[in-house]
């Protein structure tokens, strides 16, 4: 049996990373634009206040989310948050995070139910957690972070995609 | 058209890419070739769609008959040459019938034009085919061919139609001097070689029966002769030429990149003085501008583009829900961006469908309400305000909105509290849920509850909005807005405190700059609105900084120095305060995010010269907003069509806030009194000594407990209540906030206030919807807090 020859190939998937506060965050690369330092930010009035407000990514105008309302977390904002520049189904989106990690090579197996002390509502945003040696990696889902205007956070039915 | 391609020269196309090798008499058949084939036939295919529609209506309109006909001659002459057997033995038998129409020896039926209509069906199936696949497809449409032969030869047709007509077919005896006549008119106009072939056919048969017509035949010999050479030009001259979306995308782009760099440049004028620079900079901006208006031309097109397909699918969705229905267009020639014209085909296509499926009913209903059994779907198009209205409208049975409602609470879109809550212009608008459909049958046509929030979803994806206003029994209208995205416009810069905002320039009227608001000339407030005297006019007044809720530390409202903008949306003028007025500049329009589309004060933003992202002010919302000189920011209360002020103090009604208290006991505020209506989290609440107070607008500001005032024991403030719901009352600067408990609805009605039995705190009571409501004594509150002010 030449078991080493018929290895099944291990299905990874690679993550872009980030930091916001105690958390180590990450969304599929494939969801990922690019990331870019600090951008001056327009706020938009009478916007809730996920919305950090508009930046300027030469000549598009873009959304830009403040994760941290996003997600509820209390903990104090950095002076100038990084851009992570989603694309998601011809949306161009920016997240504001303190700063950015590494792309990595997670294990489809690895990835665990998120633990039941998760805070509730960063609970509603993550797909699932990684168990890293040191630490937690969130799996986040984009497309409910992106998506502001389900006006019901408890909605009875899923939306149709 | 492709007549001419028969002696195609074999080595004509030596560069591109042929499926078949080269050999001595083989053609080559390249993509472009087949493409081009597929181009001009689907265009024709089009063009015979209308006209066959139209024919039915006039069905001796001659120049339709030539048309279609030569549209299905030419369709066959290329098939030939193709090997498209299918489809050209489809055309040819669709010529058959055309052309015995042509020649007065058929009469168009219904029948006919059906069947016709199904046949063009056929032929764009096949042509979808070639150009996904290469080949017709699978279909050998046998038995539609058996149908158009049925047809040709005067049968009644055997597939279902509504009226039954038989033989209908008149045969004219081809006499000899009526044939020379007909002939003659024929030669008049452009003949094909299969027609040159029956007219010779015809003229030989007849030469011996009279001489007669002899040398006129032979004149129309040479006519027709000289006409065959130019059948092989096209028929009309082309002075267009197709150029590829995704060129002119680019395009687009690009002078948009050049009017940012253009605008950059002139900035540096004020700079360097040099008098070559201004003059080439002069230059450079007279060439930009044109350049930018002819580019935006090209991809203008009228939206009758995507109409021309409605009167067909109107007929067909008559027929097939058994109705009689009119379609009505206005505004073709309305133009739109090339993309938007694509994106709202889907939409619109819904919308009609389900006006002709739900909305409209059948004629034996319409009869019994006393409506005509035809119904009429009307169609408008028209710009208005920068931006493009679409309105669908039809007769129809209106929508039920407690039907609405009943659904959404079944299908568990909403819960009843919401439901409450929504008036019922919100309540309509859930048909736009996904997940959502009244219809109690599903049918082919719509009802499959994917359809309203899709058109929702398209038109919102280039930048729109739709709305529904209906009457029940008597219409139902779909108004679509679509800004004009990739428009460039000249737009005025302004600023409150550190915020920039554009105003497109279209809707400025004039600018006023106050410098000393001591002066006579300045801000009045009569009733509590701020109004302005412009000219023996009275302005009424919007404060920027209040209707964005800015915040700023620096108050436009109790500053010395301000600019009064002059708006003017929908035919109403207005006065909008701000800071300081910049300059006026072309900016390129860009549509916000999917996040940000709510926000109806927003028309989109822009990258200044500088860099930077600017906010484009909606002048109409901003208007609309401020309507009443009040302002309901996220609740709705108010409707858009409420009655104004004056409307009511006419009728003697009134408008009034209802609220209740936690012990379900009713209290009304005349609505005039009411500045806003506010939500507040609990937390935010604090105290200063017994008072209870808010930070609201940079400011501190008292908050009465409505149970306090009334003396009712039990208090509204239900401390596990994560908001408070809040009234908000100004006069003059000085403001304060009641906590109700719950805020019910706005009504009018016609209040006769009972002072008998009033208790402290309120003026009287009276009968509101039946029920006994107590008027809350608004002025004593305001004197108690201008009291307290006074005393701190």
């Amino acid at each position: 049996m030449n078991s080493i020859e018929e290895k099944k190939p291990l299905q990874n998937t690679q993550l872009c990373t980030f930091y916001l506060g105690e958390l180590f965050l990450g969304i599929e690369v494939r969801a990922v634009q690019e990331v870019i330092r600090y951008q001056e930010t327009t706020r938009v009035p009478l916007a809730s206040d996920n919305i950090r407000g508009l930046i300027n990514l030469r000549g598009e105008i873009v959304t830009a989310i403040d994760l941290r309302a996003r997600l509820s977390i209390n903990s104090k904002p950095v002076d100038e948050p990084m851009n992570v520049v989603l694309r998601l189904d011809k949306n161009i989106v920016s997240l504001l995070v303190d700063d950015v990690g590494d792309v990595l090579d997670m294990p489809d197996c690895a990835l665990e139910r998120p633990p039941k002390t998760l805070q509730a509502n960063i609970n509603d945003f993550t797909r699932g957690v990684y168990k890293m040696d040191d630490r937690l990696l969130l799996l986040l889902d984009a497309e409910k972070v992106v998506n502001l205007n389900s006006r019901n956070n408890h909605e009875a039915e899923s939306p149709l995609h | 058209m492709y007549g001419s391609c028969r002696s195609y020269p074999h080595n004509l196309n030596p560069g591109s890419t042929a499926n078949t090798p080269m050999s001595g008499n083989e053609i080559v058949i390249s993509e472009a070739l087949i493409q081009d084939f597929l181009t001009e036939s689907f265009e024709g295919l089009e063009q015979t769609e209308r006209d066959l529609v139209t024919l039915e209506q006039t069905p001796d309109d001659h120049e339709i008959l030539g048309r279609i006909f030569r549209c299905l001659h030419s369709l066959k002459g290329s098939c030939g040459f193709f090997g498209y057997s299918t489809l050209e033995k489809v055309a040819h038998k669709g010529e058959n019938i055309l052309s015995k129409l042509r020649n007065g020896e058929a009469e168009l039926t219904e029948d006919k034009a059906t069947i016709l209509l199904q046949m063009a069906d056929a032929i764009s199936e096949m042509l979808n085919n070639i150009q996904e696949t290469g080949t017709e497809g699978e279909n050998s449409y046998s038995e539609l061919i058996a149908e158009l032969e049925r047809c040709e030869s005067g049968q009644p047709a055997t597939i279902e139609t509504q009226a039954a007509t038989t033989g209908q077919v008149v045969e004219k005896p081809a006499e000899a001097p009526p044939a020379a006549n007909s002939e003659t008119s024929v030669a008049e106009k452009e003949m094909t070689p299969l027609e040159i072939q029956q007219l010779v056919c015809k003229i030989l048969m007849h030469t011996n029966d009279d001489d007669k017509p002899q040398p006129e035949e032979k004149q129309e010999q040479k006519q027709v002769a000289k006409k065959t050479t130019e059948i092989e030009a096209p028929t009309k001259v082309d002075t267009t030429i197709r150029v590829s979306v995704n060129l002119i995308d680019k395009l687009m782009n690009l002078v948009g990149e050049l009017v940012l760099a253009r605008n950059q440049t002139l900035q540096y004028c004020n700079v360097y003085k040099d008098r070559g620079f201004v003059a080439t900079t002069q230059r450079l901006n007279l060439v930009t501008t044109e350049l930018q208006e002819s580019v935006m031309q090209t991809r203008m097109q009228p939206i009758g583009n995507v109409w021309n397909k409605f009167p067909r699918l109107i007929r067909d969705l008559a027929k097939s829900t058994e109705k009689q229905i009119q379609l009505e267009m206005e505004g073709k020639s309305t133009e739109l961006d090339k993309t938007l014209i694509e994106a709202i085909k889907d939409p619109l296509t819904h919308l009609l469908r389900n006006s002709c499926d739900h909305g409209l009913e059948a004629p034996e209903d319409r009869k019994a309400a006393g409506k005509p059994e035809q119904g009429t779907v009307y169609l408008r198009a028209f710009h208005e305000g920068g931006q493009v209205i679409i309105e669908i409208e039809d007769d129809g049975r209106g929508v039920d909105v407690n039907k609405i409602k009943d659904k959404a609470l079944e299908k568990n879109l909403v819960n009843s509290q919401q439901l409450e809550r929504m008036s019922d212009r919100e309540a309509l608008d859930l048909i736009f849920r996904p997940g959502f459909s009244t219809a109690a049958k599903v049918t082919n046509v719509s009802g499959r509850g994917v359809g309203m929030d899709v058109v929702k979803t398209n038109i919102e994806s280039i930048g729109g909005t739709v709305d529904i206003k209906t009457e029940l029994g008597k219409y139902t209208k779909f108004k679509i807005k679509i800004p004009l995205t990739l428009a460039i416009i000249p737009a005025l810069t302004i600023s409150c405190g550190q915020d920039y905002f554009a105003i497109p320039q279209v809707s400025l009227v004039e600018l006023v700059r106050i410098e000393n608001s001591d002066s006579k000339n300045t801000i009045e407030w009569i009733d509590d609105t701020p109004i302005y005297r412009l000219r023996d006019k009275l302005l009424p007044i919007v404060y920027l900084t209040q209707q964005l809720q800015l915040n700023s530390e620096h108050s436009t409202e109790l500053s010395e120095e301000y600019s009064i903008v002059v708006l003017q949306a929908d035919n109403h003028q207005f006065g909008l305060v701000v800071d300081d007025v910049h300059e006026t500049e072309e900016i390129v329009v860009k549509p916000l995010g999917k996040q940000l589309m709510d926000i109806d004060a927003f028309a989109g933003a822009t990258i200044m010269g500088d860099g930077k992202v600017v906010l484009i002010l909606d002048v109409l919302a901003l208007a609309k907003r401020a309507g009443l000189g009040l302002a309901a920011d996220n609740k709705d209360l108010i409707s858009d069509e409420s009655l104004t002020e004056e409307a009511l103090t006419k009728s003697n009604k009134q408008s009034i806030l209802i609220c209740t208290l936690p012990d379900q006991q009713r209290i009304a505020v005349p609505l005039n009194k009411v500045a806003r209506l506010e939500e507040f989290a609990s937390d935010k609440l604090e105290s200063i000594g017994r008072r209870r107070v808010i930070q609201y607008r940079g400011r501190i500001m008292p908050l009465y407990d409505i149970a306090e005032t009334l003396s009712i024991s039990s208090s509204t403030q239900n401390s596990e209540q994560e908001t408070q719901q809040v009234i908000v009352h100004n006069h003059q600067g000085n403001s304060f906030g009641v906590i109700v408990g719950q805020i019910e609805d706005i009504i009018q009605e016609r209040v006769d206030i009972d002072t008998v039995g009033r208790r402290n705190g309120t003026i009287g009571s009276a009968i509101v919807q039946g029920q006994v409501v107590e008027f809350l004594d608004v002025e004593k509150l305001l004197q108690q807090t201008i009291e307290e002010a006074k005393s701190a």
